[in-house]
């Protein structure tokens, strides 16, 4: 295929497709069933909440849809494309990001070396044997994303002398390196007090609409806060989907997740 | 082991020239080893320093592969053994019924290449495993290359090897003069030394030590982690390749013992005994072993010991210094310096000097 063709598939595809769409997605461990049967889609600049409690699959799903585990059954699109079969970095270099549950950050670097490096992922600087130059473009981006989660004064200090808040933050900044299509945030906001839950939902509003995400998060007023869509999942399998108001009506979620079950 | 802590290039601020920010200990070390050749003698120059910056190469190509990137390769002293036998059978050796006699500067970049890619070849077996595994998958292609090159005969003249394989007389200099090799094997020596420790923070090196520390992270930043491990050893075989280049012209032969197991292992202890933290390490404990190897079997008789028990002596030293101060010489090192700073009689207060 010609070098056009290519790119006016793939704008084709983002034009026309799911950000993401999981199509009968199941996940083994052995006998225990962690996912079973998943059908999502979500549109391109979507914002998802995935709401669950403990062991209900939020992570697992995300680890099948990053290709950290590789999905027992079913296939999962992103924008258009299968990428079931495709190795984590093949599905991070086309645009997919994400953020861990306990934060796997690079203790002995910097701040801008974190993010400097997630930079570096994404490009084709990978294999460089060049150090960056004073005007390097990726040490400028790196930059921007310093800023842009209100890390500056903080980007020549070591990640291990980082607070926990400001780690998370630090997650979120990688995650947004190079031209992420779509971010799937694995609860950024645990562990933070209340006014770094405003700073992280700030953070998430001011994102360009564009960019789609999920997120998985317990605390529902910063779910219903930065998300215009909900999926409830319960041990592996969705179990409501819909917009917050409804989700947080539906009775019979109030007496799964909410803690209304004598309502 | 976690990424060094110093900087990248952050930016412009107060950026000190370039030679205020070479350390005073470079300047030192530097002007020494240049003007050696003024006191040393010929034996001290050719023997003692030409072989340590040979097996230090070598043996920083081992401290590339385990410090930055996890793995502990025995097939070092392969590919260093491969180069040699390729100068000797691309360029010119005393058996002319075998060697090509092609100029040097088609041998050598040649013997290079078909060095790395026994490298890359290696490193695309070993990679997919880890820890032990890997020893043994790279221990079992150390063996394997012993012992085919001391079969075949049709190419690698089986057990008697090569002899007469010399640099080039190139500007007129015969290079195996005690000086003019004891500065060819300096040169090498700094230009791979720097190019490690250049490339440690260049984001190869970086992403290196990231996958070494956090593979899943890695991936999840987009860097194909299996690829740059094989990318490693590919120029760890480049770094191995030259060291066993200069070897073979040292010792104007190679044959199957230069690269048999007992100097696989060897290039692992010179590793390890200087420390595998930083690209000096390699050099560091190259010195020791060569001084040990040189004088250890006159040590001994002096004592009244038989002097071929020198390898014990080596192997004492080995044992000593892991079970001490497993990060080598360099270990070592680190914790004099740290506990010098604590001591409140100098009232450093734990500053860094």
């Amino acid at each position: 295929m010609n070098a056009p063709a290519r790119i006016s598939r793939r704008l084709g595809a983002s034009g026309t497709a799911n950000a993401l769409e999981l199509r009968g997605v199941s996940k083994l461990f052995g006998a225990l069933v962690a996912l079973e049967d998943i059908d999502i889609t979500v549109r391109p600049g979507e914002r998802r909440a995935v709401l669950g409690s403990n062991g209900a699959g939020k992570t697992t799903l995300f680890n099948c849809i990053t290709g950290d585990f590789r999905a027992s059954a079913g296939s999962i699109r992103f924008f258009g494309e299968d990428i079931s079969t495709f190795p984590p970095h093949e599905r991070i270099r086309r645009g997919l990001r994400r953020t861990y549950q306990i934060s796997l950050l690079f203790a002995g670097l910097s701040v801008l070396d974190n993010i400097y490096l997630a930079c570096v992922g994404v490009s084709r600087r990978r294999f460089s044997f060049l150090r960056p130059r004073r005007d390097d473009s990726l040490m400028a981006a790196a930059g921007e994303l310093v800023e842009m989660v209100h890390l500056d004064a903080d980007r020549d200090t070591l990640v291990s002398n980082l607070s926990y808040g400001q780690q998370r933050q630090l997650e979120i900044a990688m995650a947004l390196s190079g031209a992420p299509r779509f971010i799937l945030f694995d609860e950024p906001a645990a562990g933070l007090s209340p006014s770094e839950r405003g700073d992280l939902v700030e953070i998430l509003n001011g994102l360009p609409a564009h960019m789609g995400y999920i997120i998985i998060e317990h605390d529902m007023d910063v779910a219903l806060r930065v998300a215009e869509s909900v999926t409830m999942m319960h041990n592996g399998r969705i179990f409501r989907e819909g917009k917050p108001a409804e989700i947080e009506q539906d009775p019979e979620v109030q007496a799964l997740y909410l803690g209304g079950g004598d309502g | 082991m976690a990424l060094a802590d110093n900087r990248l290039a952050s930016d412009g601020r107060d950026r000190p020239t370039w030679f205020e920010r070479v350390p005073p200990a470079y300047w030192v070390g530097g002007f020494l080893l240049l003007v050696m050749p003024s006191f040393a003698s010929d034996f001290i120059l050719f023997q003692i320093f030409g072989w340590t910056f040979i097996l230090g190469i070598i043996a920083l190509s081992l401290m590339f592969l385990a410090g930055y990137g996890g793995m502990v390769s025995l097939a070092q002293m392969t590919f260093a053994g491969c180069a040699g036998y390729m100068v000797a059978i691309f360029g010119t050796s005393a058996i002319t019924d075998i060697s090509l006699g092609w100029p040097w500067f088609v041998a050598i970049p040649l013997a290079l290449i078909v060095a790395v890619l026994l490298g890359t070849l290696t490193g695309w077996l070993a990679v997919r495993t880890e820890g032990i595994y890997t020893i043994m998958i790279t221990l079992a292609i150390a063996a394997a290359f012993f012992y085919f090159t001391r079969q075949n005969y049709v190419i690698f003249n089986g057990f008697s090897g090569f002899n007469g394989v010399l640099p080039p007389q190139l500007f007129g200099v015969d290079w195996r003069g005690s000086t003019a090799f004891y500065y060819l094997t300096l040169f090498w020596a700094a230009l791979c030394y720097f190019a490690v420790l250049y490339i440690s923070r260049a984001p190869f090196g970086l992403a290196l030590q990231g996958i070494r520390d956090n593979q899943r992270r890695m991936s999840a930043l987009g860097f194909n982690a299996i690829a740059h491990r094989v990318a490693a050893y590919a120029f760890a075989a480049l770094l191995a390749g030259i060291g066993g280049i200069l070897l073979t012209w040292q010792s104007a032969q190679i044959s199957p013992g230069t690269a048999g197991i007992g100097a696989a292992i060897d290039i692992l202890v010179v590793a390890v005994i200087g420390g595998l933290r930083h690209p000096i390490g390699a050099f560091i404990g190259a010195f020791i072993y060569v001084i040990l190897k040189t004088f250890a079997l006159d040590a001994l008789e002096a004592i009244g010991l038989a002097g071929e028990r020198f390898q014990l002596l080596i192997g004492l030293g080995f044992l000593l210094i892991v079970f001490w101060s497993p990060d080598g010489v360099l270990g070592l090192w680190a914790r004099w310096r740290e506990s010098r700073s604590r001591d409140p009689l100098l009232e450093r207060g734990g500053e860094r000097p």
